[in-house]
């Protein structure tokens, strides 16, 4: 079995070009969806169209109502899931021993994580907006869409206290400190910018989801803003989704600039949690 | 200042308290630990309620007389109209398209990991890595809605406006590949950089090229870490719901062509949504019924991507 130096050479050159190339196909279509819809979209946004109500069966006016809605809706998943997600990541992370219930406890958080979103909408359904009687709701629609946040707030929290070193606990509690005492005034501080990168990226996640709000919140039409939690109200995702499949002869405009405006949002988010987390990382001194 | 102590009475004479220097229990720790776990155990709660809710409504679904589970799980007419629940049409579409996505992802998600974690340099992985994250959080309605606006008409410029119908499941599979790419890069980069150095070196110290380590020596190595991977990949396809919502289609069909219109059952689901669902009707306990299949096929992919990942920190650590 002899094979040539050159021909060696060759196939190494041959598939590191190739992975490379790979490699960058990969960010290549992502970054085509956004350029598409920015470029297609941008034409449609105008101060109108950020403020006003839609008109004609929403193939004229602006997506106020689906702007407002999807923030109402940020706001509730955040009520609910983000004291809920960190205590629970407070608990895993300082106080749970390894035992048997821990376990179970990861296990669920694990699990939960991997359940499609479509599920948790039937979930919520069922439970929220029929069983507790919460109708279609921006209240049973919060409350499903934090169900689904909160394994992703919890997994981030935790990774983020976990990151404390624990020689600053220990100072803590040697100087007479609490175990309480310790959480707050010291690993609280010290992993809330990883905290909130997390909780920032859930809830990203959340305002951009159709699925879980379909059946527990999301209207189809509501031509004004919705005044109580037990509203049901206008989003951005399922307004895309419903002028862009059952509105017939919807201008494309709209269509785009409403792919537009969500995008913003939620990338918006992002790029918040991204900013947080590297500056916290730079000012980091441990 | 090791003095013998009388009962009740400490070294310098002083009586002790009752509780003695046993650690007094402090009521308001006490109680922010019970909230704490309480706030932990709900996610145990809310899987039992997620299994309860689903297990109620499709058990309903099972006991009317027009469904028997045989039927539901081999029968290919999904017609609940006409009283025929045959899962398989919403099955076979659900598997292609996840397995177009997977023909997308893994090729190229695999490449681009090998890259990141054996040739990238820092420079490049820290610009790459986060861009991955930032276009991670892309809601999948607007992947939808380009696969309908962009990838539709591009697939039936090139193959001919008779075989590709407007709804299909071609353009979104391929959409959903596009999805799901840098979910199995990232989780096999991590597989490959688990892999340790020795040996990378041990083989560099037998002459092998840098492109012989990366393939024959560190992705075999990381191989269940990448079968995790694909995996959860499978997983996330299956459930994904928006995508193939707006671009597959609007109806059951039992066909293994990819340029017809099908439905699959994330997409029936939401499709049911649509209509004037009544709370107490036979296609409301329907899709709980799809919903509860839907969610045992995910959990147990997600549970084998588990297993496999924990049997292969054991071989390293």
């Amino acid at each position: 079995m002899k094979r040539s130096y050159a021909n060696r050479d060759l196939i190494q050159r041959l598939g590191f070009s190739l992975l490379t190339l790979l490699a960058l196909t990969t960010v290549f279509p992502i970054l085509m969806v956004v350029g598409y819809i920015i470029k297609e979209g941008a034409p449609a946004i105008s101060w109108e169209f950020l403020s006003a109500m839609p008109r004609d069966g929403m193939r004229a006016g602006g997506i106020l109502p689906a702007i407002v809605g999807t923030l109402y809706l940020t706001i509730g998943t955040a009520i609910f899931s983000v004291p809920l997600g960190i205590a629970a990541a407070i608990y895993l992370s300082e106080y749970a021993r390894d035992t048997f219930l821990t376990r179970l406890i990861r296990i669920a958080i694990i699990n939960l994580a991997g359940i499609p979103s479509v599920v948790y909408g039937l979930f919520g359904l069922g439970l929220f907006v029929i069983f507790l009687r919460f109708g279609t709701s921006i209240l049973a629609a919060s409350l499903t869409l934090s169900i689904m946040t909160l394994p992703v707030i919890i997994s981030a929290s935790e990774e983020a206290l976990r990151a404390v070193p624990q020689a600053f606990r220990t100072v803590s509690i040697s100087l007479g400190g609490t175990q309480w005492q310790t959480i707050r005034r010291i690993v609280l501080p010290q992993a809330l910018p990883g905290i909130l990168t997390g909780v920032i990226l859930g809830l990203e996640r959340a305002a951009g989801e159709t699925a879980p709000i379909l059946f527990t919140g999301a209207a189809f039409f509501l031509p004004r803003l919705p005044d109580s939690p037990m509203d049901a109200t206008m989003a951005l995702p399922y307004h895309l989704f419903v002028i862009s499949t059952q509105v017939p002869e919807m201008p494309f405009q709209i269509q785009y600039g409403t792919a537009l405006v969500l995008l913003i949002f939620v990338l918006s988010m992002n790029i918040i949690a991204t900013v947080i987390r590297s500056r916290a990382r730079a000012k980091r001194q441990w | 200042m090791i003095g013998k102590q009388r009962n009740g009475v400490d070294a310098s004479g002083y009586p002790l308290r009752k509780e003695g220097l046993r650690k007094r229990p402090r009521v308001n720790e006490v109680i922010i630990q019970s909230v704490l776990f309480f706030a932990g155990f709900f996610s145990i709660f809310t899987t039992l309620g997620i299994v309860y809710e689903l297990g109620k409504e499709a058990l309903l679904f099972f006991r009317t007389p027009e469904v028997n589970l045989w039927n539901f799980l081999t029968g290919t007419s999904w017609q609940p109209h006409i009283n025929q629940f045959g899962i398989l049409p919403l099955v076979t579409s659900t598997f292609i398209t996840s397995a177009i996505a997977m023909t997308i992802a893994i090729p190229l998600g695999l490449a681009a990991a090998v890259y990141l974690s054996e040739y990238a340099t820092e420079k490049v992985r820290k610009t790459l890595k986060p861009i991955l994250e930032v276009l991670a959080g892309i809601p999948t309605i607007v992947y939808g809605y380009f696969a309908l606006m962009f990838v539709t008409p591009l697939l039936r410029s090139i193959f001919g406006r008779d075989v590709v119908e407007i709804y299909n499941m071609a353009s979104g599979g391929l959409v959903m590949g596009v999805l799901i790419l840098p979910l199995v890069a990232s989780m096999s980069e991590d597989a490959l950089n688990a892999v340790p150095r020795a040996l990378r070196e041990a083989a560099y110290g037998l002459g092998a090229t840098k492109l012989e380590v990366a393939l024959k020596v560190v992705f075999p190595a990381a191989l269940s870490g990448i079968a995790a991977a694909i995996i959860v990949g499978i997983s996330r396809a299956v459930g994904e719901t928006m995508i193939v919502a707006v671009a597959v289609g609007a109806g059951p069909n039992f066909t293994f062509n990819p340029f017809r219109g099908a439905e699959t059952m994330t997409g029936h689901i939401v499709r049911m949504s649509g209509g004037d669902l009544s709370y107490d009707s036979i296609d409301y306990n329907s899709i709980f019924a799809i919903g509860l299949v839907l969610f045992f096929i995910t959990l147990t992919l997600n549970i084998i991507s588990q297993r496999i990942v924990r049997r292969f920190r054991e071989v390293y650590e």
